[in-house]
């Protein structure tokens, strides 16, 4: 078995011993990422050479005795609306092309700082619009357990880069579920932080008040740790909490005796047979484990994803005004500047964001702006309200990720209100702030992952990545990632063991 | 104003607030700096750059609304959407049905009220210059755009439609600016675009208290246009109403040099901002510390110097011209008059020569030394100095500085005796028998021509009032009274 199969941690371990150094690990995570590439498209940017220099740096402060960090010598792959200084950032868009920050994210610069090395920027649905990559500006990727289905999205790229054992650790943004969602179709663990956990600080937004950058990885713990290197107050980012990042390595082993968990519900008819019985199986695991089961309803679960479609638009709307020609990506002329701003944007920009503007700018509108934004606002209250009485009662949620194992490519494209649904389960955290994470539970009736999504109040980071550690243990191996380009045949085990 | 109509003005005011930095982010607030060189990723609205609000400038606008005697709120931002090349996120954060003050109040000098109602925190714009013949859009080769100025801090100061004329709308600028340098919040210079007014003017007539449609003037970048552009558009309104016609509630644009006022173009017009709570700053609730640096160390508003004036006049017995007064605080020289007048200065005298002369060159006159200031006072007051002598001593203070009796006696200026000064009116009296003539016959306005004589035949030595009534007498003599 490969170092990189071994995961993150162990592979900061071994470079940190100087038992394998970062070069290394490096080039083989660059020669999976040539490997895979044709059939997977999971990136929009590769960083070959840049990658080895940082690497390399990584060996030499091991050769003189600096320790690099928790994260040294760890490939990863960063979603393409993560600013990257001198390296281009698109947002999958055409509008941004050839765009190159002068800066780079708070995150980046925290990975870096603990020594990871990021091998490539991965494709994202356009400005991280949708639940499959099919919106990408620069074509899709495809799922490595099957080629013919979405990865999921926004974070398809990322989400199919660890699943394909490109890179141990992967980093996306979560506005609806844009992380929780595609990790559940990948079959690996996608967390999506509390809102304000981890900075935004060079991540291009798409719904300010949603969006939160969260990990990729194959295990509950390297996902873990991954959140505790990038997560802590940011004097940059105003909504970033100014607290310590979440403490999850000491809380793995606990187990969930004692533990209150509920079932929500309320999405039993929406999801398919595969869906519910993994999340039943979960619960199971859970009460055999020790934990307190029980079912649960908040009906206002329901309500969050039209709220999340008024809210998300109406801020995107705003939030990609700026891309009109005028200081950096794309300009289209025109005989005046409202000719050249209309002109890029309706050549810079692709049908779902358009579309996704439109519907924000409408919601915005004088005489709309109370039956829709404000409408969906005081629904986003009610959800909360409903949120944290539920946690009153429970420690922690438990349900379904997704509707469904992961779709044909083209299915859902021509509706978009089929796509938005993949959503269902996922957008209530994200109007509520509070933190979830979904972990691989099971093989579908396709033979394909499912996931199951762990629930907590805000800041419960700990709680929730202990429920899932316990989950990760009654699962089946052959549940989750990496796994070869296409899939594993039939009755090959997981890890190549 | 014609005859049965009121003209209703409210104001608002633009202010650039004295920060070192700008309002979202560290890059230096200064004015004049080469275009494009004071900006990073967070003004230039960079995608993933995000704002972080400078504490300075929630306190200094906390401090406008003390002076104001507004409410001082817990608050939201907003953003005011809409498409602008010299708008770097196509957004403008503002505070918008949350502001940080409320409920406040101007008095004038004269006396009036007007209702302030609101202060709030918003962020400037770049600045954009259309190259070609005429600097106006049309006919224009390309535009640049200088983001400098980008992300300053504005507070912007609404007053209530309370406003009556013109001159009026003028004090009410002039009070506020005196507040706003009070506050430390601002250098007040209009002419660098540091203070910016725009005027939202309608008529109704006399006796209405319904309010009549407004429009909103903008380009207002003097005091000079303001007064004039509300003249202008009070007329044109009245025109309109008197012809029948009905104002439209609209935006223009002040043409200083024609003149006139005229619609911008609809599409600006056509604006729906959209208007949503910011989501990438978090609600303002002022902590104590804020609270307590935004009070502290009360600000001498421009009302407490006149009373500081009326108070120390009243002592002397002494009777202060208001107009004096209003020009001595706006140029910073009022302390200069008191402190003269403490050490002895005739008070009245001192607010005329610091309102007159010291005023031509208030750079120098903030520079002068109170006490040869003074001194200088007392020796026009002694008769030691003609009040042509005082002034000309004056300049030369101003110029250089010292000892005014040295000054007075370098140019050779010693006090005529009257024996002198009559002996000179005579002969000029003498020389200029046909004007004299027409003196005596009442025509007053020759009596310039004889004080002119009169001063050339003493070489300035004289004190033209001194003059005047010497005239007189030999007039009344004449004319046999
Ligand atoms: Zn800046």
């Amino acid at each position: 078995m490969s170092l990189l199969d071994a995961g993150a941690a162990a592979v900061a371990k071994a470079v940190r011993a100087g038992d394998v150094t970062a070069v290394e690990v490096i080039e083989e995570a660059l020669a999976r990422l040539d490997a895979t590439e044709g059939d997977l498209h999971c990136f929009q940017t590769v960083l070959g050479d840049k990658a080895r220099r940082e690497a390399a740096r990584v060996d030499e402060a091991v050769g003189e005795g600096r320790d690099p960090g928790p994260l040294a010598g760890v490939p990863i792959a960063l979603k393409d609306n993560l600013c990257t200084h001198g390296i281009e950032t698109t947002c999958s868009s055409r509008i941004l092309e050839g765009w190159r920050p002068p800066y780079d994210a708070t995150v980046v610069e925290r990975l870096r700082g603990a020594g990871a090395v990021a091998v490539g920027k991965t494709n994202l649905d356009e400005f991280a619009m949708g639940s499959s990559t099919e919106n990408s500006a620069f074509g899709p990727t495809h799922n490595p357990w099957d080629l013919s289905r979405v990865p999921g999205g926004s974070s398809g790229g990322s989400a199919a880069a660890v699943a394909a054992g490109v890179v141990p650790l992967a980093f996306g943004s979560d506005t609806g579920g844009s992380i929780r969602q595609p990790a559940s179709l990948c079959g690996v663990v996608g967390i999506k932080p509390t809102y304000g956990v981890v900075s935004r600080y060079g991540l291009i937004a798409f719904a300010s008040s949603l969006d939160q950058i969260g990990p990729f990885a194959p295990t509950v713990a390297d996902a873990a740790l991954a959140l505790e290197v990038i997560g802590g107050g940011d004097p940059r980012d105003s909504t970033c909490l100014a607290r310590p990042a979440p403490r999850l390595i000491e809380v793995l082993g606990r187990g969930v005796e004692g533990l209150r968990v509920g079932v929500l519900e309320d999405f039993v008819d929406d999801v398919s047979a595969s869906c519910r019985r993994a999340a039943n199986d979960a619960a199971d695991a859970l009460a055999a484990a020790g934990a307190k089961v029980d079912a649960v309803s908040v009906p206002e679960a329901r309500l969050g994803l039209p709220a999340y479609y008024v809210i998300a638009p109406a801020e995107a709307s705003s939030n990609l005004a700026r891309y009109d020609g005028v200081r950096y990506g794309l300009r289209v002329e025109g005989p005046d500047v409202e000719a050249m701003n209309a002109r890029t944007r309706a050549a810079g920009f692709g049908r779902e964001v358009r579309r996704r503007i439109m519907i924000g700018t409408y919601a915005l509108s004088a005489g709309y702006y109370d039956a829709y934004y404000g409408q969906a606002q005081r629904v986003r209250t009610l959800v909360t309200r409903a949120f944290d009485a539920a946690y009153e009662r429970f420690d922690v949620l438990l349900s379904p990720t997704t509707p469904s194992e992961a779709f044909e490519l083209g299915a859902k494209t021509a509706n978009p209100i089929e796509m938005y649904l993949s959503d269902l389960c996922t957008v209530s955290s994200n109007l509520t702030g509070q933190p979830a994470i979904s972990v691989p539970y099971a093989l579908g009736d396709e033979g394909l992952p499912v996931g199951v999504q762990v629930m907590a109040p805000a800041l419960g980071e700990a709680l929730m990545v202990q429920v899932a550690a316990v989950l990760e243990q009654a699962a089946p191996a052959e549940a989750r990632g990496p796994v070869p380009v296409g899939g594993r045949a039939r009755g090959e085990a997981a890890d190549g063991a | 104003m014609p005859e049965g109509y009121e003209t209703v003005v409210g104001l608002e005011v633009h202010c650039e607030l004295a920060t070192a930095t700008k309002l979202f982010c560290g890059c230096p607030n200064v004015f004049g700096a080469e275009p494009n060189t004071n900006i990073c990723p967070v003004c230039l609205g960079l995608p993933g750059s995000l704002p972080v609000l400078n504490r300075r400038a929630v306190e200094l606008a906390m401090r406008i609304g003390t002076a104001l005697g507004c409410e001082i709120r817990p608050s939201v931002f907003h953003r005011k959407n809409y498409f602008y090349p010299d708008m770097p996120k196509d957004y403008q954060i503002s505070q918008y049905d949350e502001p940080v003050n409320v409920n406040g109040r101007l008095e004038l000098p004269d006396g009036s009220v007007v209702g302030i109602e609101r202060a709030h925190i918003e962020e400037d714009t770049g600045k954009t210059t259309h190259v070609g013949a005429t600097g106006r859009i049309h006919g224009a080769s390309h535009s640049l755009v200088d983001y400098n100025r980008a992300g300053v801090p504005l507070v912007e100061t609404v007053s209530a439609p309370d406003i009556r004329s013109a001159e009026q709308a003028r004090a009410y600028v002039i009070e506020l600016r005196g507040v706003l340098v009070a506050t430390g919040a601002s250098d007040g210079r209009m002419e660098e675009g540091s203070l910016r007014v725009d005027a939202n003017i309608s008529v109704r007539p006399t006796g209405s208290d319904i309010l009549g449609t407004r429009c909103e003037v903008k380009n207002l970048n003097s005091l000079r246009s303001l007064v004039r552009a509300i003249e202008y558009e009070a007329r044109r309104q009245v025109e309109l109403l008197e012809a029948g016609g009905a104002v439209t509630q609209e935006t223009r644009h002040w043409d200083e040099d024609a003149g006139v006022t005229h619609p911008l173009r609809s599409k600006e017009e056509a604006y729906d901002y959209r208007y949503f709570q910011e989501p990438d700053l978090v609600p303002l609730v002022p902590d104590a510390a804020l609270l307590e640096a935004a009070t502290a160390g009360e600000a001498l508003l421009p009302s407490d110097r006149r009373r500081r004036i009326a108070e120390v006049f009243a002592a002397h017995g002494a009777e202060a011209s208001a107009e004096q007064v209003l020009t001595v605080i706006e140029l910073d020289l009022d302390q200069l008059v008191l402190d003269a007048v403490e050490v002895g200065a005739d008070a009245r005298l001192a607010l005329a020569r610091a309102a007159n002369e010291a005023a031509a060159r208030p750079d120098d006159a903030r520079r002068l030394d109170p006490r040869a200031f003074a001194d200088l006072v007392k020796m026009e007051h002694d008769g030691k100095l003609s009040a042509t002598q005082s002034k000309t001593v004056l300049g030369a203070l101003l110029e250089e500085g010292g000892d005014p009796a040295d000054i007075a006696a370098r140019l050779g200026y010693e006090a005529l005796d009257t024996a002198e000064l009559e002996a000179a009116v005579d002969r000029v009296i003498a020389e200029s028998p046909d004007e004299w003539t027409r003196y005596v016959g009442g025509d007053a306005k020759v009596t310039g021509y004889f004080v002119g004589k009169v001063m050339q035949a003493t070489k300035g030595r004289a004190d033209g009032k001194v003059v005047s009534s010497v005239l007189a007498a030999r007039r009344d003599e004449a004319a046999g009274r």
